[in-house]
C-alpha cells in the first residue's frame, strides 16, 4: 500500500466508468482510493441575511447527502472489490478542491471522467476537466 | 391571516381610488403631529449655542470615541488584516461551505448602503453646508470601532437553535454577557429593551424612510412633483412596493431577494462609477469642492450653529447611514462560523468605511462639485434625494432614471434585511412561532406603504428617535461587555504575531 489514487466523483455516467477503472488500477498496484465529491461553491457570492443564518444546517445536510446517497453505495462496491477506500466531501470550486485536495492526501495521480460536453458549452462554461488538467499537481488520467 | 391580508390591502385599493386626491394629504397631516410628538419626546435636543444637539449624537459619538481609544485605535490597527480576511486568507478549506467573511460583509453592506448614501447625504449638505461631509467622514472613521465590538460580540453571544440555524445579535449579547458578569436580570431586561428598540426601529430607518425617498426619486423622473402623474399617489406606489416587499418576505418568494442580492452589489459600485465620472466632469470644482469640506467644517457660512452645527448634523447623517452603534449587523455577521469571534470584528469595521467614508463622501461629492460650478444650484425646494438627483442630471442628463431604478433597489434590499433584523428582534420577545413571525411580517409591509405618503421631515424625526431607541440598550452594553473584546483582541493579535495565527493561502 504505497500509493493513493483520487478520484472525482460526481454521480455522472463518466465518473462511474472514471472509478471502475481506478479500481482497477488501484488493485494491480496495491493503492488506495479517495473517492471526492467537490459541491460547487463560492465564498463570494451574495445571499439574504435568512439564507446566511441557515447556512450551516444547509451545509451539513448537504455533505450528509453527499456521503450517504451519493458516495456510500460507490465506497461499497469498491469495498466489495477488495481495494481500501476513503470519502471526502467538500465545497469549492471543483477544480481548484480537486487539485488541492490530491495534496491534501498526498494522491500520486487523479481520476476523473470526461463528460463529453460539446465544444460550445466547454467553451461557455469552462469544464471541469480541462481547467483540472491545467491545475493539477500530480498526473491526471481523463477516463473516457 | 391571509384573509386579514386580503382585506388590508385590497380594500383600502378598491375604495381609494375615488378620493385618491385627499389619501396622501389626509395621511400625511394624521402622522404629523404624531411624528413631531415623538420627535420631541424620544429625540431629546439639548441647546449647545444656537444649534441644537441631539441626545442620541452625542450618544453615539461619545461611544465611537470611547471605543475607539479603549480598542487602541483598532480601526487603523486591524484594516489590513480585516481585508486579508476577506480576501479569504485566513480561511480553512475545510470549513468551505460555510458563510464566508465576505458573504457576511456582502450581506451586511447591502443592508446598510441605502437610501440614506444617497439622499441622507443631500440632507447633511444641506442643513450643514459642505463641512458636514468633514464630520461625516470623522464620524464614519469613529464608527469603524463601534462595528467591531458590536459584531465581535454577536459572533461570540449567538445561539444555535436546534434546526441548525444561528440566531445572533444585540439582544443575545447583552442577554447572555450580563449574565456571564452575575447581572443576569440586568441583561434580561437591557436584551428585552434592545428587542424591543429594533423591532419598532426597524420601521423607520429600515423601512419608512426607505420606501419615502424610493417614492421622492421615482416621481422625479417621471416627471417631477409638479407634473407626475404619481405625485400625489404615494398610496399606489407605497402599496404596489408593501406588496413586492410582502411577497418575498410572507409569501416565501427567494428569487426576488435572490435576484436583489445579487443585483445591489453591482449597483453601488455602478453609482460610485458613475459619481466619479460626474465628479470629474466638473474638474475645474473639485480642489475648491474639497476645500470647502474642510473650511466648511470649521467655519461654516449660513449654518445654523456654525461649526457645532455642521458637526452634528454629519455625525448624525453618518451614524444612519452606517448604522454603527445601532448594532444591526451585528445580527447578519452572527451567522459566520469561527473560532475566533474578534475576526468577525475585524471584517465589519471595513462597513463604515465602504458605506460612508467611500459611498458618503463621494455623493458629497457629486453634490459640492456641483454647487461650486453652479452657485445657488439647487438650492431652492429641492431635498434629499432629489438634490443628489439633480446633482448628477447637470452632467449626465439621462442619470435620473437609471439613480431611481438603484434607489428602488437600494431601498429594496434595504427593507428585506432590516425587515430580518426586526423579525429576530420581535421573535427574541415571542419566540419563533410562524403566527407571530407573519403578524409582524404584516405590519412591517404597512408601514412600507405608510412610508411613501407621509413626507420626509416626519420620516426623518421618527426615524432617528427610534435609532435612539435601539441605540440606548445597545452602547449601554458595549460599555460593559468591551473589556471582554479587549480581551479576545489582544490575544489574537499576539497570537498572530507569535505565528500561532497563520494564512492558510501560500501567496
Amino acid at each position: 500500500m504505497d500509493s493513493t489514487f483520487l478520484v472525482a466523483v460526481d454521480g455522472s455516467e463518466g465518473s462511474d466508468r472514471a472509478i471502475e477503472f481506478a479500481t482497477e488500477r488501484a488493485l494491480a498496484g496495491k493503492a488506495k482510493l479517495v473517492l471526492a465529491y467537490v459541491i460547487e461553491w463560492s465564498p463570494y457570492s451574495f445571499h439574504t441575511p435568512e439564507e446566511l443564518a441557515e447556512r450551516h444546517g444547509r451545509r451539513e445536510e448537504e455533505i450528509e447527502r453527499a456521503q450517504t446517497k451519493l458516495l456510500g453505495p460507490v465506497a461499497e462496491s469498491v469495498k466489495a472489490k477488495g481495494a481500501e477506500v476513503e470519502q471526502i466531501v467538500r465545497h469549492g470550486h471543483t477544480a481548484q478542491t480537486l487539485a488541492d485536495l490530491a495534496g491534501e492526501v498526498g494522491a500520486s495521480q487523479i481520476f476523473i471522467g470526461r463528460k463529453g460536453e460539446s465544444r460550445v458549452a466547454a467553451l461557455l462554461f469552462g469544464s471541469v476537466t480541462a481547467s483540472l488538467v491545467q491545475t493539477s499537481p500530480v498526473p491526471v488520467t481523463v477516463v473516457p | 391571516m391571509k384573509r386579514l391580508l386580503t382585506s388590508i390591502f385590497v380594500f383600502p385599493m378598491l375604495s381609494l381610488p375615488a378620493y385618491a386626491q385627499g389619501i396622501d394629504e389626509t395621511i400625511n397631516s394624521a402622522t404629523a403631529p404624531i411624528a413631531k410628538f415623538i420627535g420631541q419626546v424620544v429625540f431629546f435636543k439639548i441647546p449647545v449655542g444656537e444649534a441644537d444637539l441631539p441626545l442620541v449624537v452625542l450618544w453615539l459619538v461619545v461611544g465611537a470615541v470611547f471605543f475607539t481609544f479603549y480598542m487602541g485605535f483598532v480601526n487603523i490597527r486591524g484594516f489590513k488584516h480585516a481585508i486579508e480576511l476577506v480576501r479569504g486568507d485566513y480561511s480553512d478549506p475545510k470549513s468551505a461551505g460555510e458563510v464566508s467573511h465576505f458573504q457576511a460583509l456582502a450581506t451586511a453592506v447591502s443592508g446598510t448602503v441605502g437610501i440614506g448614501n444617497i439622499g441622507g447625504v443631500a440632507v447633511a449638505v444641506t442643513v450643514g453646508g459642505p463641512g458636514a461631509t468633514f464630520w461625516l467622514i470623522v464620524a464614519g472613521f469613529l464608527g469603524m470601532s463601534t462595528k467591531f465590538v458590536e459584531c465581535t460580540l454577536g459572533v461570540k453571544y449567538r445561539t444555535e437553535n436546534p434546526d441548525g440555524s444561528v440566531s445572533g445579535g444585540p439582544m443575545y449579547y447583552l442577554d447572555k454577557g450580563f449574565a456571564e458578569r452575575g447581572m443576569a436580570g440586568f441583561g434580561k431586561f437591557m436584551g428585552t429593551f434592545y428587542a424591543i428598540g429594533i423591532f419598532i426601529g426597524a420601521l423607520g430607518i429600515g423601512n419608512m424612510f426607505q420606501s419615502n425617498q424610493a417614492f421622492v426619486q421615482f416621481v422625479n423622473v417621471t416627471g417631477g412633483a409638479a407634473d407626475s402623474w404619481f405625485a400625489d399617489k404615494g398610496w399606489l406606489f407605497g402599496t404596489v412596493m408593501a406588496l413586492v416587499v410582502g411577497a418575498v418576505i410572507i409569501g416565501g418568494i427567494k428569487s426576488i431577494a435572490k435576484v436583489t442580492e445579487k443585483v445591489v452589489p453591482f449597483m453601488a459600485v455602478f453609482y460610485c462609477v458613475f459619481a466619479l465620472i460626474v465628479i470629474f466632469m466638473n474638474y475645474d470644482a473639485i480642489p475648491q469642492a474639497i476645500a470647502n469640506i474642510f473650511t466648511g467644517a470649521w467655519s461654516p457660512e449660513g449654518v445654523v450653529g456654525g461649526a457645532l452645527g455642521a458637526l452634528i448634523i454629519g455625525f448624525q447623517r453618518a451614524v444612519f447611514s452606517n448604522e454603527a452603534g445601532i448594532g444591526s449587523a451585528s445580527i447578519a455577521h452572527s451567522a459566520v462560523r469561527t473560532n475566533e469571534p474578534v475576526t468577525e470584528g475585524f471584517v465589519s469595521l471595513l462597513e463604515p468605511f465602504i458605506d460612508t467614508i467611500v459611498i458618503c463622501t463621494i455623493t458629497a461629492l457629486v453634490i459640492g462639485t456641483a454647487q461650486v460650478a453652479e452657485p445657488g444650484f439647487a438650492l431652492v425646494g429641492v431635498q434629499g434625494i432629489a438634490m443628489t438627483s439633480a446633482a448628477f442630471e447637470r452632467e449626465i442628463s439621462w442619470f435620473p432614471i437609471p439613480l431611481a431604478f438603484a434607489a428602488l433597489l437600494f431601498a429594496f434590499s434595504t427593507m428585506i434585511s432590516w425587515s430580518y433584523y426586526g423579525l429576530k428582534g420581535w421573535s427574541y420577545l415571542f419566540g419563533e412561532s410562524l403566527k407571530m413571525d407573519r403578524l409582524y411580517k404584516l405590519i412591517f409591509c404597512i408601514f412600507v406603504a405608510l412610508g411613501s405618503m407621509v413626507q420626509l421631515g416626519p420620516i426623518l424625526d421618527i426615524s432617528d428617535a427610534l435609532v435612539f431607541l435601539i441605540a440606548v440598550p445597545n452602547i449601554l452594553g458595549l460599555y460593559f461587555l468591551a473589556p471582554i473584546v479587549k480581551r479576545e483582541m489582544d490575544s489574537y493579535f499576539s497570537r498572530i504575531k507569535s505565528g500561532e495565527i497563520r494564512k492558510f493561502k501560500q501567496a
